[in-house]
C-alpha cells in the first residue's frame, strides 16, 4: 500500500514538473505572437487595400490538403490570389462530411469575405449556410445548382478535356484496346469516362474501351490493379480520373511499359516516359478568378462553366510524348467543340446518342 | 463508510484516465510549441471554440452524439470479452437503412417516423454484428476479424444502394446524384436552436437526448438485470460462466446484436439529425474507431462513456477554431492519440498486477 502511494505521489509529482516545464516554455512564443501577427497583417493593409483586409476562406473535403488533386490545386490559386492582391488565406479540413456545415458557419460568423467549398458534397452545406449567412459570399467547386444571388458555382467541362485526350489516346493505342480506370462511380466522374470515350470513338471508332471504377480515391494499389488487369487484356493507353490511385496506374505503365493519360494537373513528373500526356482541370484558375472579383468587387452569385475556350480545361504535355500529328489533331477537335460543331456528352445516355460529325 | 468508499472507487476509475489527459494535453504542448505556435492561443482557440457559448457548445453536442452510441457500442462488446471494431460497418448500414425507412414511411408524421427510422438502423446494426457473433459464437471465427471485413462489405454495399436503389434517379426520377435521396422534414430530429434560439447557428440536434437515454438504458441493462450479469460473466471468465450454467453461445451473439444495434443506432440518428442522406464515399466515417478509444477513456462504464464522449466532442470540434488560430489540426489527433496510449498503458498495467498478484497470492498464504 505504501509503495502505491509513493508511486501515485512521484507520478502526480511528474507530471506538475511536465506541467511547469510546459508553461515556462511558452513564454516566450505568446510574447512574440501579437507582436508579429500584426505586423504580417497589417503591411498589405496599408499598402495595398486601404479600407480594410480582404479575408478568402477554404474548406477542403475530406481528402484534406496533400491530395496532390483539386484540394491543392484550389489551394494553389488562392495563394496566387494572396500574393496578387495582399488577400488572407485561411483554411479548414473537413475530417468529415458532416463537418461541411460547421466548417462553413465558422468561416461564415467570422465573416470572410468569400468562402470556398471544394467539392459538390458540400452542395447541400453550402445551400444551407449560403441562406442563413445571406451578407457573405460563398464560391462551391463542381457544383452548379445552388442559384442563390451569394453563391457562385465553378464548374468545369471535363467532358470536353477528357475528349482531347481521348483523341491523342485512339490515335496512339496500337492494339485498339484503351483503359479508363475512374475513382468512384458518380456523375461527376461518368463526365470523364464518356468524355474520353467519345474522344477514342471520334478518331479510331474500332478501339474497344475498358472501363474500370476502383471505388476510391486514396489508394494506388487498386489503381495499379485495375490498370495491371487491363493491360492483361491488351489496353496500351489508359487513364484515369481515380485521384491517388492514378499514381498506382502511371507506376503499372512505368513496370509494364505502356502509356498513362494523367488528370486534374499535369502529372508527367510522376514518370516523364510513360506519361504521354495530362488531361487538366484548372481548379487553381477558378479560385483566382472568384478572389479576384471579390477584390475588384464585381462577384455575382451564377454559375460559370470553365471550359475549353478559356483555358478551364484541357490537355498538358510537359514531358513533350506527342507528335505534332497528334497535337495538330488535338488542336483540330478542340476548335471544333469550341465553335459547338461537336457537343461532348456527359453520360451514357448522351454518349449512346453521339455521333461524330465530319470535320 | 459506504459514501467513502464509493468515492475512493470513482476517485481510482477516474484516477488515470485523468492523469492521461493532463499529460495528452502537455504532450499536444510540447508539439505546439515544436510547431511554432503559443500553446495558450491554441487551447484557449480549442476551449473557446467548444465551449465558449451556447452555439459552440451545441457544435460540440453534435459531434458527441454520434460517438457517444459508438462509445456505448464498443463498451457493451468489451464487457462481454468481444472486441467490436466493426461498430464502424455497422454504423453505415445503420445509415443507409434509416434513409431507407425515411423512405419507405414518407407517409407517417413526425414521431413515429423517427421511431421508425431509429429503429430499422438499431435493427439493421444489429443483423450486420449478429453475422460476426454467430460466427464467433458457432464456428470459432474470430469477431476481429469478421467485423473489420464486414467493415468493408458494409461501405461497398451502401456505396451500391446509394447508387442503384436509393438514388433520386431510381425513386424520383431526376437527375443521377452521388448521394441517395434526402429525408423529408417529418423524418428530421428537431434541431436544439428550434428550441433554445441561443443555440444560433450550430447543428446540435435533439439525437444527443436519444443517445442519453440509450446510456441509462444500457446502464440498467448492463448492471441491474439477470441479462446484464450473464453477459459480464461471460465476459470476466467464459468456462466458469459456462461452468455456473450460463449459455456462451447464446450471450456472445446477444452481445454483439446489442453492441451493433447501438452502433446502427448511431448512423440513424446521424442521418436523422445532421446529414438527412448518405453519398457515395471511399471513407469509412471514422466513429465507428473513435468508438473504441471512446470507450477506453470511458473505462467501459456508461456514465464515463458520457464525459469520455463529451471530451473526444470538445477536442474535434475546438480543432476547428484552432485551425482558424493558424495552429496545424494533427496537434488534436495527437492529443487524442496520448490520451488513449496513457489509458490502454493503465490496463496493461492492470492486467500485470493481476498476474503478479495470482503468482504471489499462494506464498503469503504459507506464511499466514
Amino acid at each position: 500500500m505504501k509503495k502505491r502511494v509513493l508511486a501515485l505521489t512521484l507520478v502526480i509529482a511528474m507530471v506538475f514538473a511536465l506541467a511547469l516545464t510546459g508553461c515556462s516554455k511558452p513564454a516566450e512564443p505568446t510574447t512574440a505572437a501579437p507582436t508579429e501577427a500584426p505586423t504580417e497583417t497589417e503591411a498589405p493593409t496599408e499598402t495595398e487595400a486601404p479600407a480594410k483586409q480582404i479575408v478568402v476562406g477554404m474548406i477542403t473535403d475530406t481528402g484534406g490538403l496533400g491530395d496532390e488533386s483539386f484540394n491543392d490545386s484550389a489551394y494553389l490559386g488562392l495563394t496566387k490570389a494572396k500574393e496578387d492582391f495582399g488577400v488572407e488565406v485561411k483554411v479548414l479540413e473537413s475530417d468529415d462530411e458532416d463537418d461541411y456545415g460547421p466548417n462553413l458557419t465558422a468561416f461564415a460568423s467570422e465573416k470572410y469575405d468569400l468562402i470556398f467549398s471544394v467539392g459538390f458534397l458540400m452542395a447541400d452545406a453550402t445551400k444551407a449556410a449560403a441562406e442563413q449567412f445571406t451578407d457573405q459570399n460563398f464560391a462551391i467547386i463542381d457544383e452548379g445548382g445552388i442559384v442563390l444571388p451569394n453563391v457562385a458555382g465553378l464548374t468545369f467541362k471535363e467532358h470536353e478535356g477528357s475528349f482531347l485526350v481521348g483523341v491523342i489516346a485512339g490515335l496512339t493505342s496500337e492494339t485498339d484496346v484503351i483503359g479508363f480506370v475512374g475513382g468512384m462511380q458518380f456523375p461527376l466522374i461518368e463526365k470523364f469516362q464518356y468524355g474520353f470515350q467519345a474522344g477514342v470513338k471520334a478518331v479510331n471508332p474500332d478501339a474497344q474501351v475498358l472501363v474500370n471504377y476502383t471505388g476510391s480515391f486514396g489508394d494506388p494499389a487498386l489503381g495499379k490493379e485495375a490498370a495491371l488487369a487491363q493491360h492483361q487484356l491488351g489496353a496500351d493507353v489508359i487513364y484515369h480520373a481515380s485521384g491517388a490511385c492514378g499514381i498506382g496506374v502511371i507506376q503499372a505503365a512505368g513496370e509494364q511499359d505502356f502509356w498513362a493519360i494523367g488528370v486534374d494537373m499535369d502529372q508527367s513528373a510522376l514518370d516523364p516516359e510513360h506519361v504521354l500526356c495530362s488531361m487538366i482541370k484548372r481548379v487553381d484558375n477558378a479560385t483566382y478568378l472568384a478572389t479576384k472579383s471579390i477584390v475588384e468587387g464585381t462577384f455575382k452569385g451564377e454559375t460559370i462553366e470553365f471550359g475549353l475556350e478559356v483555358d478551364g480545361v484541357g490537355y498538358s504535355d510537359e514531358a513533350g510524348n506527342l507528335s505534332a500529328e497528334m497535337v495538330a489533331a488535338a488542336e483540330k477537335y478542340r476548335a471544333a467543340i469550341i465553335d459547338g460543331t461537336i457537343i461532348v456528352p456527359t453520360d451514357l445516355a448522351t454518349f449512346e446518342a453521339f455521333e461524330v460529325p465530319e470535320l | 463508510m459506504k459514501g467513502e468508499k464509493l468515492i475512493k472507487k470513482i476517485w481510482n476509475s477516474m484516477k488515470f484516465p485523468l492523469i492521461a489527459i493532463v499529460l495528452g494535453f502537455l504532450v499536444g504542448a510540447i508539439f505546439i510549441i515544436a510547431s511554432d505556435n503559443s500553446p495558450i492561443v491554441a487551447y484557449q482557440a480549442l476551449f473557446q471554440g467548444s465551449l465558449s457559448s451556447f452555439s459552440s457548445f451545441g457544435e460540440t453536442l453534435y459531434k458527441t452524439t454520434p460517438i457517444l452510441f459508438t462509445g456505448l457500442a464498443i463498451a457493451v462488446a468489451f464487457r462481454t470479452g468481444l472486441f467490436n471494431i466493426g461498430a464502424e460497418g455497422q454504423y453505415i448500414v445503420g445509415a443507409i437503412s434509416a434513409v431507407a425507412a425515411g423512405w419507405y414511411f414518407q407517409g407517417l408524421p413526425h414521431l413515429p417516423l423517427i421511431i421508425a427510422i431509429v429503429i430499422s438502423g438499431a435493427l439493421a446494426g444489429a443483423l450486420w454484428a449478429s453475422i460476426a457473433g454467430f460466427l464467433k459464437a458457432k464456428i470459432g471465427v474470430h469477431e476481429v476479424i469478421t467485423t473489420i471485413m464486414l467493415n468493408y462489405t458494409a461501405l461497398h454495399l451502401s456505396n451500391y444502394i446509394a447508387k442503384a436503389v436509393l438514388n433520386p434517379q431510381v425513386l424520383e426520377g431526376t437527375e443521377k446524384k452521388a448521394h441517395t435521396v434526402s429525408l423529408t422534414d417529418a423524418g428530421k430530429l428537431t434541431k436544439l436552436n428550434e428550441i433554445i434560439p441561443q443555440f444560433e447557428y450550430s447543428s446540435a440536434h435533439t439525437g444527443i437526448f436519444i443517445a442519453l437515454a440509450m446510456v441509462f438504458v444500457i446502464y440498467i441493462l448492463l448492471f441491474k438485470t439477470s441479462i446484464g450479469y450473464e453477459l459480464r460473466s461471460v465476459g470476466k471468465n467464459p468456462d466458469a460462466a459456462e461452468y455456473g450454467g450460463i449459455n456462451k453461445t447464446k450471450n456472445i451473439i446477444i452481445s454483439m446484436a446489442i453492441s451493433g444495434s447501438l452502433a446502427g443506432m448511431a448512423g440513424a440518428v446521424q442521418v436523422a439529425g445532421l446529414l438527412y442522406k448518405v453519398s457515395q464515399t471511399p471513407n469509412m466515417p471514422g466513429y465507428g474507431f473513435d468508438g473504441i478509444a471512446v470507450a477506453l477513456v470511458g473505462q467501459n462504464h456508461p456514465i464515463g462513456i458520457i464525459f469520455s464522449a463529451l471530451l473526444f466532442g470538445i477536442l474535434s470540434n475546438g480543432s476547428r477554431k484552432m485551425q482558424i488560430a493558424g495552429i496545424p489540426k494533427e496537434i488534436i489527433g495527437i492529443i487524442q492519440g496520448v490520451i488513449i496510449v496513457f489509458v490502454a498503458a493503465d490496463q496493461m498495467s492492470k492486467i500485470l498486477e493481476k498476474r503478479k498478484k495470482a503468482k504471489i497470492k499462494p506464498k503469503e498464504g504459507d506464511e499466514k
